[in-house]
């Protein structure tokens, strides 16, 4: 079928190059490739700042070259260990949520009532919508000590003003992940939800006349139908272990959750932009460790999954 | 005539439904109840509460419908001047935004998905590799400073022009949905490859171009770190700035107050103004949100599958 347009493509303009027979595609390209470009591989270019002591008079460029001092002193600093390892833990507990919209998934499948059914998913959507900025607002609100839904609860089983949880370090990442599960379970069910009413419905006639359950014919009709498509999601999720997103994170911190709230993304922030002294280089640095150790990561899970089921982002 | 055969399964269904299915259909009620009211009863209690007096929600009166009704929250909310500011410069920006977003996504989608085109795995691959990695926070302020734009508008609505993911989406739709035979027949005709992207992919690809413009728009209306990193000048601080000085820092100009009473009744104010504030900056999207909300499920469904 190819061949039949490029023939006659070149029938029509002679003796052109065959790429240069495609120049009105390539112009179109040239508006979004001059985007990439100059916002996404330019900043590249900056990776060098990790390798450098910055110098605002000199310059990128100039300024002189450092070896890994940036690395080393982001390593040896006390900040090190704390920040990984709430990178770490917060974006494995919020990997242990993944089941939750697959099991919601499931049990929404099960439900009869169409119009129930429908209005569920209706409302379950709504909270993907809600700005960050605007869900830690919501999230002050509902577990503010004094007007909160949460406060007013509290008040009333235990007769006493209930404690802040949002500057209480052990229950940030709780906060953290489980406002997370709100606010998506429904929209990350989407896929699940398509995936099951595509299921062929004689499987499960079949499997009604012989005798098996509701909870069964769940068991072994529907999981195994949406498996492959969680799985493909999981690994999506394992790639992105490290990669704690800023802006949530950040806009959940106050100086008394900062023991748990801290994580690369906020630090990197702090250490290079939040002061007009800011140290670019180390900033830079320790960005740097961050995405290598997402794109490694990213690299290996879909190496791994190639292996095992077939299944490659790309 | 569907109606009646549906009754007729359930009805079948209700006789040889056995022990174990109803506990079962009864424990998958209570299961998806509970979402339910988990994810409704917080929006419905921000909505009562923003309709309540100051001193009901201070006191926290509010349980589930709206105490002492009143709307003096939102009167608060509109006669702030930052708010109104914030609110028309966020508009101004999410159509800016987003006009630009679709015209750059679909000069890149249609392209890439013309499978004749010389070179596609390698532009594919330029777009896609910025998905895995990136030059981080520092380098890319740097650029944008560089580029003169700390401060302007355009580093709210250039930088994150193209979004790879909804790049992705809308030439997924555009090799699915758009036969080879069509190009083959366009081009015996004598239709340049501008041609059969003006008259034959836009026209044809009406659901993914309104998928994609849903998307960009709502991620304009919602976004807070460009603005947070780039604009220093107040007068263009878009709305999501402002939100978060309100809500999360309870920074709210509490002028000179002489004594307690007006204190409390300030600080009263202060917190119904939150609750009306979160309504206000996430109606637009609320608003429309139940007419488009297949098409917002159309995208899901697109993107999952890989192109």
């Amino acid at each position: 079928m190819e061949e039949t347009t490029n023939k006659i493509g070149c029938a029509k303009k002679k003796k052109m190059p065959k790429f240069l027979n495609q120049w009105q595609l390539y112009l179109f390209l040239a508006v979004p490739l001059a985007f990439i470009l100059i916002f996404s591989y330019w900043p590249m270019l900056g990776i060098q700042l990790a390798f450098k002591r910055f110098d605002i008079n000199l310059g990128m460029w100039e300024s002189p070259w450092i070896g890994m001092d940036n690395f080393i002193r982001f390593f040896n600093s006390y900040q090190f260990k704390r920040v990984l390892v709430n990178t770490v833990f917060l974006s494995f507990y919020d990997l242990l949520t993944f089941p939750v919209p697959v099991i919601f998934a499931l049990f929404l499948n099960c439900v009869r009532g169409n119009r129930f059914k429908k209005t569920v998913q209706t409302v379950t959507y709504i909270p993907h919508f809600i700005s960050t900025v605007v869900m830690v607002g919501l999230l002050m609100q509902t577990f503010n000590p004094m007007v909160g839904v949460y406060g007013t609860i509290y008040k009333a089983i235990f007769g006493e003003v209930a404690p802040d949880m949002m500057a209480n370090a052990d229950a940030f990442p709780h906060m953290y992940v489980w406002s997370n599960v709100w606010q998506t379970v429904g929209w990350n069910s989407i896929v699940y939800i398509a995936a099951l009413t595509g299921v062929d419905a004689s499987l499960h006639e079949a499997a009604e006349i012989d005798g098996a359950s509701r909870f069964k014919r769940m068991i072994h009709i529907d999981v195994p139908s949406i498996l492959p498509t969680a799985v493909m999601l999981l690994i999506i999720r394992c790639g992105s272990i490290m990669n704690i997103g800023f802006e949530k994170t950040f806009l959940m911190q106050n100086d008394l959750n900062l023991r748990a709230s801290e994580v690369i993304s906020t630090y990197v922030y702090k250490v290079g932009l939040s002061s007009a002294s800011g140290d670019f280089g180390r900033a830079t640095a320790i960005g740097l460790f961050n995405s290598l150790i997402n794109f490694l990561l990213i690299i290996t899970v879909n190496a791994i999954s190639k292996k095992v089921s077939e299944q490659s982002l790309w | 005539m569907s109606n009646k055969n549906l009754n007729k399964t359930n009805v079948i269904n209700k006789i040889s439904l056995s022990r174990d299915d109803k506990i079962f259909n009864v424990f998958v009620l209570i299961v998806v109840s509970f979402v339910f009211i988990i994810t409704l009863y917080p929006l419905i209690y921000i909505v009562s509460a923003s309709f309540s007096s100051a001193r009901a929600v201070s006191t926290g009166q509010v349980v589930l419908w709206p105490v002492d009704f009143s709307i003096e929250g939102y009167r608060a909310v509109f006669e702030n001047r930052d708010i109104g500011r914030s609110y028309v410069n966020t508009i101004f920006y999410t159509c800016l935004g987003t006009f630009i977003n679709v015209a750059v996504t679909m000069m890149a989608a249609y392209p890439l998905a013309r499978r004749d085109l010389r070179g596609r795995s390698a532009f594919s691959f330029i777009f896609t590799f910025t998905m895995l990695f990136n030059g981080g926070m520092v380098p890319t302020y740097l650029v944008i400073k560089r580029l003169g734009m700390i401060d302007s508008i355009w580093s709210l609505v250039l930088p994150n022009a193209i979004s790879v993911y909804n790049m992705i989406v809308a030439r997924t739709f555009i090799q699915n949905n758009i036969p080879n035979e069509m190009l083959e027949a366009s081009q015996i005709d004598g239709c340049s490859d501008a041609q059969y992207f003006f008259k034959m992919v836009l026209p044809l690809s009406k659901t993914v171009i309104a998928v994609i413009t849903l998307f960009y728009a709502v991620s304009h209306w919602n976004s807070f770190f460009n603005a947070f990193l780039y604009i220093n000048d107040r007068s263009k601080y878009p709305l999501q700035i402002i939100l978060r000085e309100i809500l999360v820092a309870s920074k709210i100009d509490a002028n000179m107050v002489m004594d307690e009473e007006t204190m409390a009744a300030k600080q009263g104010l202060a917190e119904l103004l939150k609750f009306s504030l979160i309504i206000v900056a996430t109606a637009p999207i609320l608003c429309v949100y139940p007419f488009i909300q297949r098409y917002f499920v159309k995208g899901v469904m697109i993107g999952s599958v890989k192109g």
